[in-house]
């Protein structure tokens, strides 16, 4: 491709979509920076991931017991 | 002890220093991507909150600004692959952006809905190299690629859009 279709699609494109002026931040955002910080991220509590680890480690050491569990439920 | 070594050991104090100091340098770069102030403020934020969270991998020699602009740089295009606007930009927001009276304004809505759905990384390099005027060394430090691969995504951003104004019937 040209240099001169490149220019033109340049030219194009800044006819469209204008560089940005006004790029200074009008406020201090630490506020919501503060209230992002004290968003606690979703824990999942110690016990679900016991009773997730127990069928897990059964099915590890006997997978054949993973049609018998499916036929139960 | 310095600024960035207790910034790198997760001291608050530093972290807010710091944020103090560069979230207008981070809004500045996000909102030339985003083009929308509401957008850039969030992910201004979203920024600062990806940097505390790697605060351990932060080298104190390294250079703060540079790593926050690349973060920026990152949330700002995960922001656009999950976002496909097209909404047009504001005019207060925008320079000169009167439309050309030669251009008709339906072509012009066309290749501006045809730029926006480029993919994203596509997009911004194009963005920042076509409108933005940015260099590609810049570009490139904040993207985290070589000025070879800015060079190829705006290669390969020109030649997507020009096959698509084809589609559209738009010469342009």
């Amino acid at each position: 491709m040209s240099e001169a279709n490149d220019e033109e699609i340049r030219t194009l494109l800044r006819k469209v979509i204008a560089p940005v002026a006004d790029r200074e931040l009008k406020r201090d955002l630490w506020p919501q920076m503060l209230g992002r910080l004290a968003e606690r991220p979703a824990q999942v509590p110690w016990l679900d991931w016991a009773l997730l680890a127990v069928p897990a480690i059964w099915f590890f050491f006997s997978p054949e017991a993973i049609p018998i569990l499916l036929y139960h439920l | 002890m310095e600024l960035l070594d207790r910034f790198a050991q997760g001291d608050l104090e530093a972290f807010e220093a710091l944020f103090r100091q560069f979230q207008g340098q981070v809004y500045g770069w996000i909102v030339r991507i985003v083009r929308d102030r509401g957008i850039a403020e969030d992910l201004t934020v979203e920024t600062f909150w990806r940097i505390y969270r790697a605060h351990a991998r932060f080298h104190p020699q390294g250079n703060f600004g540079a790593w926050a602009r690349r973060i920026a740089t990152h949330a700002a295009l995960d922001h656009l692959k999950t976002a496909r606007r097209e909404v047009a930009l504001p005019d207060d927001l925008a320079a000169g952006a009167q439309p050309d009276p030669a251009v008709h304004r339906e072509v012009l809505e066309q290749i501006e809905r045809a730029f926006r759905e480029l993919p994203a990384r596509l997009q911004v390099a194009a963005t920042l190299g076509f409108v933005e005027e940015e260099s590609y060394e810049q570009i490139a430090e904040a993207l985290g690629i070589s000025v070879g691969a800015v060079k190829s995504r705006i290669f390969r951003a020109v030649r997507l859009l020009r096959r698509k104004l084809k589609g559209l019937s738009v010469e342009p």
